[in-house]
């Protein structure tokens, strides 16, 4: 069992949550990934780390509530408990050399976007960062991307908060700019990260993209998780999450993504009601 | 006087039709007469040609005739003596190839029929209270293993009882291995499974659960924290695909993902939170145990029509005898001689099915088995909406990957001294599927069993 430390909502649909585990806390990198699984009869979820805390022994996750174990796992209070924890898995970010970074980041997916941003920041490196949104209620970690990069921009798709827009087009903005990037990390919706390749491509920018597909072990024995990567399959668990952005077949994770969607509409409806008390 | 029936006693199991469509246990097990009966048989042969052929080396003679006088506690000290899992391997060691298939009584009619005996034996202990083992002087060292499964609690038990502080890390959230997200529950109950675990860990033996070592701690750091030895069985790890067009298609899963899905997570039952995809015409890729469970979990999930598809013919399928005639009688179709070459998919990439070629078998191979070759212009399509790729698995990468000193075959399997286990690293042993690739639990509790006798010596040495 795993104690919840913190919780938080960042907004009404994205949880944060600081997880006892010193032991993980321990080990734990920028770009990897655990598995939890919220009660006895649970399903395990792969969950990049958002951040860690060696001292306090601690590691932190956001989730956006999308099914029925995101559900559950935000309707647990701090003090309480989860069931299951395991990691840190995969393969952290390569940060070395790095001098200058646009860091992109697509909804939830800045949650995991934002710890690869500060470590880069540590490191001394130029950290760009452009972030999207739907709507300005949705936007999260706001001062802290503002704490670690040298620019800044937050897009949103209605125009509410930002400038409207994709965050394809903040991008291309600060290439034709004139900015000249070691490399471009892209994390968010498989839509967004798709576009963002195929604008770098254009550039000829080295684009890293964090991949999240269905996976049940995460140690490299299910094979749930593998994706075509310069026409090789690769297992996202061991061989990722991150992988070179242009080489990825997205239209194919794309489509695999999509495998159980109805059972997973059908949990979630379930969760919703029986959490709002049955109604 | 032995009974000299040329027959096995039969094994009573649910009727074919009924089971098809639930997940209990297919094979009900021997009455205590049966039992007895059975071990009649045993000529009680001097050379005990059985013997060798067990990976354990169980006295099979020795049981056997405890049985015959009625005595099944005395039956089970003996099994025990040898075999960790006793409930387990009368259940699936692939008998037909190892005991049974030395017996004397083999030579004219039927072997006698060790596996059901022995599974007799360990349920009788089980359902009594036989009570703990008594408890060992604890030794003062300190012992880890990696991993839970087959492997791992075999040498975790035999390390145990000589007083050793035995500590398992397993990466899954329960301990088992293959045994409870590989293995059904109609051929192997998990309450089985548990009682065996719970059996060790009455013994002392710790286990670890969501410890994925290797990620969230080094073998070094093991020695560092005070362990002596380290074993590693971690198991199989990236399954096998075959490489041809359409393998990452919607529908079409590893034997492990759809496995572990219905055994580890449960998601045949009602309201299980772990979804399964429940495809009506299902074809599943290979011929072992594994390609076995996956085409019979597909019928009981509801599926129309369930059809293996094998390069080989009916002689060369390596999965155990009674599971292919177990399949048989359900309704799961074999397409041998035969191996696909593409799967085919709709416009929303979706399974519409496998294209296969005829094989025909040619000269034998490095394995001794008959080369299966591409018959020409043979090609025909069977209709699937779910594929299942069931062609084996690769050693685990996790270890041999973050380890250094740990060196590996050009398959990714550890490098071991056939004889002890010891791999490339001082006081480092391993065995199972983390070696050989995939095997079968009896192989990889053999060589738990193995490692186990090599680390009491090498510590024993120390000591000295």
């Amino acid at each position: 069992m795993y104690r919840i430390l913190k919780k938080r909502m960042l907004n009404p649909s994205v949880v944060l949550l600081e997880i006892e585990a010193p032991a993980i806390a321990k080990k734990a990198q920028p770009g990897q990934f655990i598995i939890l699984r919220v009660n006895e009869q649970g399903e395990r979820i792969p969950l990049t780390i958002a951040d860690f805390d060696r001292q306090r022994g601690s590691v932190t996750v956001i989730a956006q509530t999308v099914g029925a174990t995101t559900e559950l796992l935000a309707a647990k209070q701090e003090g309480e408990f989860i069931a299951d924890f395991v990691g840190p898995l995969g393969v952290p970010t390569h940060t070395e050399g790095l001098k200058k970074v646009a860091v992109v980041g697509g909804g939830v997916g800045c949650a995991i976007a934002y710890p690869v941003a500060k470590k880069l920041h540590e490191l001394g490196c130029e950290v760009h960062s452009i972030v999207g949104f739907r709507s300005r209620g949705l936007v999260i970690l706001e001062d802290e991307f503002r704490a670690v990069s040298d620019v800044y921009r937050l897009v949103s798709d209605d125009g509410t908060t930002g400038v409207k827009g994709m965050v394809t087009d903040a991008l291309k903005e600060l290439l034709d700019e004139g900015h000249v990037y070691d490399e471009v990390l892209a994390i968010g919706p498989l839509v967004m990260m798709k576009f963002v390749c195929q604008l770098t491509e254009a550039y000829g920018v080295k684009t890293v993209v964090s991949m999240n597909p269905i996976m049940i072990d995460g140690t490299g024995m299910c094979g749930g998780c593998r994706l075509t990567v310069g026409g090789k399959t690769k297992f996202a668990c061991v061989d990722g999450p991150e992988f070179d952005g242009h080489q990825v077949d997205f239209d194919e994770a794309i489509d695999r993504a999509a495998t159980y969607c109805e059972f997973e509409q059908r949990a979630h409806e379930e969760t919703c009601r029986l959490l709002r008390g049955g109604e | 006087m032995p009974n000299m029936s040329q027959k096995k006693n039969p094994m009573p199991v649910q009727d074919a039709k009924l089971r098809a469509t639930n997940f209990e246990e297919v094979a009900l097990g021997y009455s205590p007469e049966q039992a007895r009966d059975e071990a009649l048989r045993c000529l009680n042969c001097k050379n005990k040609p059985c013997v060798s052929g067990c990976p354990v080396a169980v006295d099979i003679p020795a049981f056997l005739a405890k049985v015959a006088a009625g005595d099944d506690e005395g039956a089970y000290d003996i099994i025990s003596a040898s075999s960790s899992l006793p409930a387990v391997c009368g259940r699936v060691c692939p008998q037909e190839n190892q005991c049974e298939k030395y017996c004397t009584r083999g030579n004219k009619g039927e072997p006698v029929a060790i596996g059901r005996v022995e599974r007799y034996v360990a349920d009788r202990h089980l359902a009594g209270d036989a009570g703990a083992e008594e408890p060992v002087t604890p030794n003062g060292h300190r012992v880890a293993i990696v991993g839970a499964g087959p492997a791992g609690l075999t040498c975790a038990g035999d390390l145990a009882r000589l007083g050793y502080a035995v500590t398992i890390f397993e990466a899954l959230h329960v301990a088992g291995g293959v045994l409870v997200y590989g293995i059904p529950e109609f051929r192997l109950p998990k309450r089985i499974v548990a009682r065996e675990i719970e059996g060790l860990k009455a013994m002392g033996v710790d286990i670890q659960t969501n410890m994925v070592i290797g990620k969230v701690l080094s073998v070094d750091e093991l020695f560092e924290e005070g362990f002596e030895a380290v074993f590693l069985g971690s198991g199989s790890g990236l399954p096998s695909f075959m490489g041809i067009p359409g393998e990452n298609l919607r529908g079409v899963f590893s034997a492990n993902e759809f496995l572990t899905r219905i055994n580890l997570m449960k998601a045949y039952q009602p309201g299980a939170a772990t979804p399964i995809y429940r495809g009506s015409q299902v074809v599943v890729v290979g011929g072992g145990n594994v390609a076995m469970d996956a085409a019979r979990c597909a019928l009981r999930l509801g599926a129309d029509q369930v059809s293996i598809v094998y390069r080989r013919s009916h002689q060369e399928l390596p999965a155990r005898a009674e599971e292919i005639e177990h399949a048989k009688e359900e309704g799961v179709v074999f397409r041998l001689l035969s191996n696909p070459v593409r799967i085919l998919g709709d416009d929303k990439h979706c399974v519409t099915g496998v294209r296969c070629v005829e094989m025909e078998l040619g000269e034998p191979d490095e394995s001794g088995r008959r080369r299966p070759m591409e018959k020409r212009d043979s090609e025909f399509t069977i209709d699937a909406d779910c594929v299942i790729m069931a062609i084996g698995t690769s050693p685990n990468p996790l270890l041999r990957t973050t380890t250094p000193g740990l060196e590996s075959n050009r398959r990714g399997g550890l490098i071991v001294e056939e004889e002890t286990g010891l791999t490339t690293k001082e006081m480092v042993y391993a065995g199972g599927d983390v070696v050989t690739g995939s095997a079968t639990v009896i192989m990889a509790m053999g060589a738990g069993k193995k490692a186990a006798a090599a680390i009491h010596k090498a510590l024993s040495e120390k000591k000295a």
